[in-house]
């Protein structure tokens, strides 16, 4: 600590400004902070990514990654539809989600044999449903502008009067997850011996689908239905390859969650003078990229770490 | 063959004597009966564990002996009978290991944090970290010898590793009763003899009532102070000389078993001739280990 503030005195603080500045200017594109429509983008995509984070943690440990990639998925179905009725597509993000993850709860989603029936026959329904309610949506609105926005979010287009929503189910999300974050935790060890000890396996498992369908309607809204498993997953998976410790890899996947969301804001809009020019390219990509980037190159770390023993 | 007779011949058997009262039960079991899918898969079932012994849980596959552990534990209800775990608190003051324990090797639980979840895995919110807590985990993993894989994912320990770390989860929380379901199974004979001579310590120097189930008795032998047989829902028990006995075992089965001493194990083969019943040579037979 000293140390470093003795160095300190020794900088020229004038030309490391413009330095970093001149860095700055080359990665941010002028204007990128003071644009609201960023502001808002920053704010909801990080409430989002930090609960998508913490949340995913649970969701690999649990094996139930295909069951938040159906649940999103669904999501679509929701959307459209409440973009049908002339809803926010919030509202239909959560609704069926909810509605979805209770129906594979009744199917028997926390069997380990169930698991993958009851995710494919809740799957191939929203399926089905979204394919209607996008069709009607195009039909009865007569443009198409939405479709894309809900199937791959855009999370520019938000408005800053959807945050108090977003950080209140956020809040439940979370809420339920660190309540029950000692018998969960037990409980993805061994139903057995969480049962044993008087855990109510089956309820816990059901209140944590519930975070999990809330988290995933967030994703969906922020980096749309199709793309958002990847958030929800991606980050948790790098963090599970770096540590060890339950709640450090709760924490870091949050972490990166965050980063990848936040660059991939800054990438998108930077992209808006890449050809072709004046369109931007879209944000999830960026995001969903960076994650994988971020994944794969845990991996090489995890191993690199394995190999010096 | 008629159940009747032979239930009771194997409660008024003098083995029976051994299971009787004390005043240092931990558990009682009094006509414990269940019924799954229709069929009667424990019947009559009684006995009792006493504080500092260990006893074995002896029975093939298929007798019933996770089933009587599942009933012990409150996790299934008997179709009839009583199951008394004596003192305050009964629910956690047993303590489990249970048979099947798969894992995923990738699972971000260290051994050391399984272990702090025998603490307060039951509660809710997220646990406070303290030197304390520290402390007694580092210890119960010194005690059944896990502190040198402390760090280790769980899922990535040997099957020795992870009967040890289970174990040291059951203990942690000082409970009376201790239940094992199988811990020997994966484990070869050196491990096995370790982890048996653990557990035996345990249950004397901590005063706990220790039950291990097996489907092989012999490296219980030495260690155990009695024995619960378990035959097609029956169940004899007493000390293993009491109870490991042709004309006990015979009763049990309800035909005609032979119990063999060599090379100091005991074998436990079907009978010549008789009414063996060609319906159960499984339980049976000698190799399966
Ligand atoms: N839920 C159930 N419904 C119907 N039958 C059951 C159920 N659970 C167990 N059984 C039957 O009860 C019998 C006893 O099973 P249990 O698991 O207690 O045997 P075990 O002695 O532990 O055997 P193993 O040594 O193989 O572990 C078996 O025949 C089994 O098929
Ligand atoms: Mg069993």
């Amino acid at each position: 600590m000293t140390r470093s503030l003795h160095t300190r005195t020794t900088w020229t603080p004038r030309s490391t400004e413009t330095a970093v500045h001149a860095l700055l200017r080359a990665i941010v594109e002028p204007g990128f902070f003071a644009d609201g429509a960023v502001q808002t983008a920053a704010a909801l995509g990080g409430v989002v990514a930090v609960v998508a984070g913490l949340i995913g943690v649970f969701t690999v440990i649990r094996s139930q990654a295909f069951a938040g990639h159906a649940l999103s998925d669904i999501g679509s179905a929701g959307g459209s539809s409440a973009y049908l009725v002339g809803l926010a597509p919030l509202w239909g993000f959560v609704g069926i989600s909810v509605l979805a993850a209770a129906a594979m709860e009744r199917i028997g989603v926390q069997r380990a044999r169930g698991r993958d029936v009851a995710t494919g026959i809740v799957l191939g329904v929203g399926f089905a449903l979204a394919s209607l309610f996008l069709y009607l949506g195009m039909t009865y609105h007569n443009g198409s502008g939405e479709i894309p926005t809900i199937l791959f979010g855009s999370v520019f287009t938000l408005s800053a009067a959807e945050l108090p929503l977003v950080i209140g189910l956020g809040a439940v999300a979370l809420l339920v997850a660190l309540t029950l974050y000692r018998p969960l935790l037990l409980a993805s060890v061994s139903p057995e011996l969480a049962a044993a000890r008087g855990v109510r396996v089956r309820l816990v498992g059901a209140a944590y689908l519930l975070a999990l369908a809330i988290t995933v309607a967030l994703c969906d809204l922020t980096i749309g239905a199709i793309l958002s498993t990847a958030l929800l997953v991606g980050p948790a998976a790098a963090a599970l390859r770096l540590t060890s410790r339950p709640h450090r890899a709760a924490l870091l996947a949050a972490a990166i969650s965050l980063a990848c969301t936040w660059l991939g804001l800054l990438l998108a809009w930077d992209s808006f003078y890449w050809p072709p020019l004046r369109h931007g390219w879209p944000v999830s990509f960026f995001i969903v990229t960076l994650v994988l980037i971020v994944y794969l190159a845990a991996g090489a770390l995890a191993r690199g770490r394995r190999l010096r023993g | 063959m008629s159940d009747q007779p032979l239930t009771t011949l194997a409660q008024s058997a003098p083995v029976s004597a051994g299971c009787g009262g004390g005043e240092e039960n931990v558990l009682e079991l009094a006509g414990v009966t269940v019924e799954l899918g229709g069929r009667r898969i424990l019947d009559d079932v009684a006995f009792s564990l006493r504080a500092g012994e260990l006893t074995g849980l002896i029975g093939s596959n298929g007798a019933g002996k996770t089933t009587l552990i599942r009933v012990i534990l409150g996790l299934l209800a008997p179709t009839a009978g009583s199951v008394t775990v004596s003192g305050p608190d009964a629910r956690h003051s047993v303590g489990y290991v249970p048979q099947k324990f798969m894992l995923d090797p990738d699972l971000p639980v260290r051994a050391r944090d399984l272990v702090a979840l025998g603490i307060d895995g039951h509660r809710l919110g997220v646990p406070r970290p303290s030197r304390e807590r520290r402390e007694r985990v580092e210890r119960m993993l010194d005690a059944v010898g896990a502190g040198k894989f402390a760090d280790a994912r769980i899922g990535r320990l040997s099957g020795g590793e992870q009967q040890r770390v289970l174990i040291a989860h059951a203990l942690i929380n000082q409970p009376r009763l201790l239940l094992l379901d199988e811990p020997l199974a994966n484990l070869d004979l050196r491990s096995a003899r370790e982890v048996v001579d653990l557990l035996a310590r345990i249950a004397r120097e901590q005063r706990i009532a220790v039950m291990i189930s097996a489907h092989e008795m012999n490296a219980l032998l030495p260690v155990m102070d009695r024995v619960v047989y378990l035959a097609d829902g029956r169940a004899a028990c007493g000390r293993a000389e009491d109870v490991v006995r042709a004309d006990v075992l015979s009763r049990l089965y309800g035909h005609r078993v032979e119990v063999i001493h060599a090379a100091g194990r005991v074998l436990v083969v079907a009978g010549e001739g008789d009414d063996a019943e060609p319906s159960h040579p499984h339980h049976l037979d000698p190799e399966e280990h």
